[in-house]
């Protein structure tokens, strides 16, 4: 991965015009300098000058910050700050060493077996790591970390991970595009009926999917917490894994993934940019696919429920805003509605809501907010950790909504074959 | 330095989390938008009017210099801690205390950020008309400071013209407060003015009254392609001329075209010189009628295209191809010298003759674009940063734009003030008699120099040794 150094030119590229304070929701909720991309490129700065080192508070503010990528979107010459934070919480762990939680992070998701493990023996190990985990579904960070508070709701892992499940495929060979199936950890440990969907909907297209074994985590928590070093390892095996298959797309399902391969992986090396440019979001294949058209030729259902939509930040960022609102505008069975800030972070913003769990529920509860405010039944998004975060915050606002993956809504909608 | 005794004193009143001087809080708030940096010693983010007094009473005790911040979106370095001491933040202060409908007054605290505020009084049928290009982001504490400007003042005027009543906190301490609730008063100075554009030199200011207006029913925007600048200039003198006053009048030179037509993909036609944007505001069935009177007036004056939107999505495009210039003249990769002078209206077409004149001369480019409505231009001198020689000529042609400027009876500033970047040409503008009429104010107010020292006054800001390079 690239050096603070490497970052110096865009660094100085920051104008200092404030900009991104009218987009951070880190700024938003904490008013703070130190919050917003200005600040942090302030000191990304000053650590390259030699005039900060590691110290605590530099790490404290380096923390503050949910890589969600809003301020980039807003600034006048598109800095990437979130990539510059990362690059400096990596300086941080060089000169520091990672944090324990870093650590646990960078081993944990390196260690596919250990992965599986802690899914297998769910109840065993979150009852280990997160304390009493209320049945009251509502899904929770992307991996058991130990220190959880315990008000927070959070889905149980899967007994079985989506990779190692038995999946009929009522297509065996595909008539229109090869597609490998890119999983990611929340799909396959948290939330694999996700997955199941994606392969029944991609069937009724008549589209064969491969599901690659050998693929780990896409990388980004990894990125989060500063451990360089795991998401180049990440990264490589991933390369590796997909290598192997002829394709001429990689889709996923979660846009934290979708963000790491077909926007940090190109940044890692020559090999990944044709792999990066292959890679699909699924809605945005749906789209492309036709699907729109096939939906809204079903019959309307007279028992309509109303939806929103969550715009995740690693599509937002990547222009993709469109192919999941026209898909559920498309579905028979809801109407769409827009709600307030859709493309506002929802909080999660990777290890953010474990060091920040204050902050990232008051990010949440806004979200809630506006998802009530706009009267849906069910908020669809596209990325399990939006989703995870969302319905935690209803819960905690104790609002009657459902937050789902809108493959989830898709599948629901197609005739039973 | 700042003893560990005042520190102490310091977290008594603000709270010790609001109180800082560990080197991360202090480079985090040592710049502006100025893009330079000067470290301060502490940073306070006081709660309340009461802790800004007592904050100001202890600074005054040990002769600390305190230096208001808002947003830090300022462009002359107004909030820039030049001699070190205290950078006093005002975003906890950011409550909109009331908004009064049946008087048509709004009470708010200096961090209530200006677009919050705006959006709050539409709600209810309210309008407060000052509109800086940072709105999103900038305080009202700050805008009142600097006095800040705006495309929609051409018609509404500054900020300044909607402030009728203050509560500041003195130099030494004191807590005071100026004008009122009521449209009319004349008992005493009018101190309110005084401190509105005083650029945080005079009193913290912690409480801000404003007037507001009924919001105007609906808007209609155009843009007016023309062959020349010169044309573009005279348009907006004929359009002024026919006592049409245009909610915004905003022009952008042949220069800036280009910028647009590389970098944003900009069509226009062939041999576009210049271009204005056009917008009235009022009830609805008069609008068209004062667009095509406007049309009428400016037809015969090399118009070579005319946009005129009819919904709010067209009227977003043409603000979109506005809000694209600052972000296009930045990928031109060159350092650029934003000015911010301001010539009588009539005065436009001969200013950017002589603009011209001087980009010629010094071999600049020089893009342009601004208020013109209101004689304001936002003149970019472009120079590559690594050239020290192109750099010189720099500093070289602001200066005579400054001079160009005064002989047509303008100001060297319609918005951005003065702080550290315009000082050393106060003298150019002011004349020795009225300079110093301004310093014996600020000895009166401020005897020891305490409060944003360093601004303004060039004998206080030419040498200023913390400057971080």
């Amino acid at each position: 991965m690239k050096d603070l150094e490497q970052y110096r030119e865009w660094s100085q590229a920051c104008v200092k015009c404030g900009a991104c304070r009218a987009t951070c929701p880190v700024f938003k909720s904490e008013h703070r300098e130190g919050a917003v991309a200005r600040g942090k490129i302030a000191l990304a700065q000053a650590m390259m000058d030699g005039q900060l080192f590691a110290e605590e508070r530099l790490v404290h503010e380096l923390s503050q910050c949910l890589l969600c990528g809003s301020c980039t979107h807003l600034c006048p010459n598109q800095v990437p700050t979130s990539e510059i934070v990362a690059a400096a919480r990596r300086e941080v762990a060089r000169k520091n060493g990672l944090s324990g939680f870093g650590k646990g992070v960078a081993a944990l998701l390196t260690h596919k077996k250990a992965m599986d493990w802690m899914s297998k023996g769910s109840d065993l190990a979150s009852k280990l790591l997160c304390r009493q985990i209320p049945d009251t579904s509502g899904l929770r960070l992307r991996f058991p970390v130990p220190g959880i508070p315990e008000e927070r709701t959070f889905p149980k892992p899967s007994f079985k991970p989506f990779l190692k499940r038995e999946l009929r495929q009522t297509v065996s060979r595909s008539a229109g595009p090869r597609v490998l199936f890119f999983t990611g950890c929340g799909i396959n440990y948290i939330y694999p009926e996700i997955g199941e969907y994606l392969v029944r909907i991609l069937n009724f297209m008549e589209i064969h999917v491969t599901l690659p074994d050998e693929q780990v985590c896409c990388g980004l928590p990894a990125l989060s917490a500063g451990a360089g070093e795991a998401v180049d390892t990440l990264a490589k095996r991933n390369l590796k894994a997909l290598k192997i298959h002829a394709f001429d797309y990689v889709l996923t399902a979660c846009a934290s993934c979708y963000g790491a391969l077909a926007g940090i992986y190109p940044t890692l090396g020559t090999d990944y940019a044709p792999f990066a440019e292959k890679t699909r979001d699924i809605m945005d294949f749906l789209m492309n696919m036709g699907l729109a058209a096939r939906l809204e030729a079903l019959p309307r259902s007279a028992d309509r429920v109303k939806v929103t939509y969550h715009d995740p930040c690693h599509l937002r960022n990547h222009g993709l805003t469109r192919p999941p609102r026209q898909l559920l505008s498309a579905l028979p069975q809801v109407d769409y509605v827009e709600m307030a800030d859709a493309a506002t972070c929802c909080g999660l913003g990777g290890t953010f809501s474990v060091h920040h769990y204050e902050t990232s529920q008051e990010i949440g509860n806004q979200k809630a907010k506006h998802v009530a405010q706009s009267g849906a039944q069910i908020v669809a998004t596209a990325c399990p950790g939006c989703i995870i975060q969302l319905q935690d915050s209803l819960n905690r606002q104790k609002i009657p909504a459902r937050a789902v993956h809108l493959l989830e809504l898709v599948s629901q909608a197609l005739p039973v074959k | 330095m700042i003893s560990e005794k005042v520190i102490q004193e310091l977290k008594e009143i603000c709270g010790s989390k609001f109180v800082s001087s560990d080197k991360t809080d202090r480079i985090l708030y040592s710049y502006d938008a100025t893009r330079k940096q000067f470290l301060p010693d502490v940073v306070v983010h006081p709660a309340d009017a009461q802790a800004v007094s007592r904050i100001m009473k202890l600074a005054h005790h040990h002769r600390i210099p305190v230096y208001p911040r808002g947003a830090g979106t300022g462009f002359t370095g107004g909030a820039l801690p030049v001699h070190g001491g205290m950078v006093m933040g005002m975003s906890r202060m950011n409550r909109i205390l009331t908004i009064d409908q049946e008087n048509l007054v709004a009470v708010v605290e200096p961090g209530v950020v200006t677009g919050d505020f705006q959006k709050a009084v539409e709600a209810l049928g309210l309008f407060y008309p000052p509109d800086p290009a940072s709105l999103n982001v900038s305080s009202l504490g700050g805008n009142v400071a600097e006095c800040a400007g705006g495309p929609r003042c051409v018609k509404y005027g500054v900020t300044k013209d909607y402030v009728i009543g203050l509560e500041v906190v003195t130099p030494s301490g004191d807590l005071m407060e100026t004008g009122g609730t009521t449209m009319k008063g004349v008992v005493g100075y009018d101190l309110t003015k005084l401190f509105c554009g005083s650029e945080g030199t005079l009193a913290v200011i912690t409480k801000i009254i404003v007037k507001l207006l009924p919001k105007p029913q609906a808007k209609k925007t155009m843009l007016v392609v023309f062959d020349a600048i010169d044309s573009a200039a005279k348009a907006v003198s004929a359009i002024i001329r026919e006592k049409i006053i245009p909610a915004t009048l905003e022009f952008m030179d042949g220069r800036t075209l280009d910028c647009l037509r590389q970098t944003a993909g900009l069509s226009l036609p062939k041999g576009a010189g210049a271009a204005l944007i056009i917008e009235v505001d009022g009830d609805t069935e008069f609008l068209d009628k004062q667009a095509q009177r406007i049309l009428n007036v400016i037809d015969s004056l090399g118009v070579l295209e005319n946009r005129v939107a009819n919904t709010f999505e067209e009227s977003e495009e043409i603000w979109k191809i506005r809000r694209a210039v600052s972000p296009s003249l930045r990928k031109l990769q060159l350092e650029k010298f934003n000015e911010d002078i301001c010539v009588p209206r009539s005065k436009l077409p001969e200013m950017i003759r002589r603009i011209e004149k001087i980009s010629d001369h010094y071999n600049l480019p020089i893009v342009n674009f601004g208020h013109a409505g209101d004689g304001n231009i936002h003149v970019n001198i472009m120079a590559d940063k690594s050239d020290a020689e192109q750099m010189a000529k720099a500093d070289q042609a602001v200066e005579a734009l400054f001079r160009a400027t005064l002989e047509l009876g303008g100001t060297m500033s319609g918005e951005h003030g003065v702080g550290i970047m315009k000082a050393p040409y106060l003298s150019l503008e002011l004349s020795s008699q009225s300079i110093q009429y301004m310093k014996i104010l600020k000895k009166a107010l401020d005897p020891h120099n305490i409060l944003n020292p360093g601004k303004i006054f060039p004998d206080d800001a030419h040498a200023l040794p913390g400057e971080m390079k």
